[in-house]
């Protein structure tokens, strides 16, 4: 199961909640997080990593990053 | 490239340095347990230029000055100045002004609550605990869906604004310096007694201002956001930077001798346990709601978001109403207007967080 968060432009702690919203729903599966600053990107990469989600991988996305989380 | 600042004990130590230099600055001549004070020092900034004329409480605070350009300076060199806006100015600036009007009911933002407490200042439990309550209530309207909406990205000249204002004004320090005895010299208002004339000497504010400003930036010190994060995610990452201000605040004051405890005769501050209470609750729902303490709002005003520096301009000009309109306390208790303005600005805060809600789905 994968799915796709747009956090792009959101005021923290939003990104963090929408991610851990998603975690919550999801046992596993991976997850591409859309953020535009490198705050966000490290707050959502450390609440998955705290709900024992992976960071696979961050990419350069447009003016931002991809954060792709991971949980076999 | 990693950043250290962003890690575990790299934002414990921002906390520490900071504790540091702000008591040290209060032993180098800033008021006592007011170090650095974001709320204290806007409104002395706010004073400075007029917009409010409570006489004690003037000087141009080079100390925020710092903070903004310090946070600027970090952000280009490692990348992250993004110019962005568009999310809900209005509703930031209204934040920012009942952030104010809450925290001069009290008598100091969310750090200075920390240096009082790290002085002896007992009050400041109360304010502290006050925090926490307005936050607590923040939080309740984020787990349902409160949200602001999305910034977008806009011209770098937009980012800039805040930056520039900040160099505005240090340019009018320079050019219209104090003057020994005289309250004014040209257009800048200078306090000659009370807190806004005791001040560390020019350059060294900056100085401490822009490595703060900084350290700061890398580290994302926030200290509404360390009990935010701890009651709505329970995480302890951005408390530890806060209480690592607090352990070694304490420390250098111990060392520096300038710990008291008490409740009684404390500098700049009140005894009336409810007021303190009161008006960090509604500051603290206020910076929930705006998603950042009056620091974090600095810093990110050096990132190039539109949105904080609007925040930050209606903390200024909150406090110009604060004091004009009677709602600022003093340590003599609080202000004449102060507790219409504390209602005032929960309600106001209560329709924002009620109105400004998406179904999360």
């Amino acid at each position: 199961m994968s799915s796709v968060i747009d956090a792009r432009g959101l005021s923290c702690p939003q990104p963090v909640i929408l991610t851990l919203n998603r975690l919550k729903e999801m046992d596993k599966g991976k997850i591409d997080v859309l953020v535009d600053t490198d705050t966000s990107k490290e707050n959502v990469s450390r609440a998955a990593m705290s709900k024992g989600w992976q960071v696979k991988d961050v990419q350069p996305d447009g003016q931002g990053y991809r954060v792709i989380l991971e949980k076999t | 490239m990693k950043n250290i600042l962003a890690s575990r004990w790299g934002i414990i130590v921002v906390g520490a340095l900071i504790g540091i230099l702000a008591t040290l600055l209060q032993k180098l001549g800033n008021p006592a347990n007011m170090g650095i004070c974001v709320a204290c020092f806007e409104r002395d900034i706010a004073g400075a230029i007029g917009l409010h004329r409570a006489a004690v409480v003037q000087y141009m605070r080079p100390e925020i000055i710092g903070f903004v350009l310090g946070a600027f300076v970090a952000a280009l060199l490692s990348r992250e100045y993004r110019p962005r806006a568009g999310s809900a100015p209005i509703v930031r600036f209204i934040l920012g002004v009942f952030a104010m009007i809450g925290a001069l009911v009290f008598l100091g933002c969310p750090w200075r609550a920390v240096l009082r407490l790290a002085g002896g200042d007992l009050n400041a439990i109360l304010g502290l605990a006050g925090l926490t309550f307005g936050i607590w209530i923040g939080t309740l309207f984020l787990r349902g869906g409160y949200d602001l909406g999305r910034t977008q990205s806009t011209y770098a000249s937009v980012g800039l604004l805040l930056p520039l204002t900040m160099l505005g004004f240090l340019t009018l320090l320079f050019l219209h310096p104090q003057i020994p005895g005289e309250p004014k010299n040209d257009i800048l208002f200078y306090s000659v007694k009370g807190p806004g004339a005791m001040h560390a000497a020019l350059f060294i504010s900056l100085g401490i201002g822009l490595i703060v400003g900084i350290l700061a930036q890398r580290s994302r010190f926030c200290t509404m956001g360390a009990i935010r994060d701890l009651v709505l995610f329970r995480q302890t990452h951005l408390l530890g930077g806060f209480l690592a201000l607090l352990v070694f605040a304490f420390l250098s004051n111990l060392v520096l001798g300038q710990f008291s405890a008490g409740f009684e005769n404390q500098p700049v501050a009140h005894t009336l346990h409810v007021w303190n209470f009161a008006g960090m609750a509604l500051a603290g729902l206020a910076f929930c709601l705006a998603g950042g303490c009056p620091g974090r709002q600095l810093f990110l005003s050096g990132e190039g978001d539109g949105d904080a520096a609007v925040f930050v301009l209606g903390m200024i000009v909150g406090a110009g109403i604060s004091h004009n309109f009677g709602m600022a306390s003093s340590p003599s208790g609080i202000g004449l207007h102060g507790v219409e303005a504390v209602f005032v600005g929960l309600a106001v805060c209560l329709f924002i967080g009620f109105t400004m809600r998406k179904k999360i789905a």
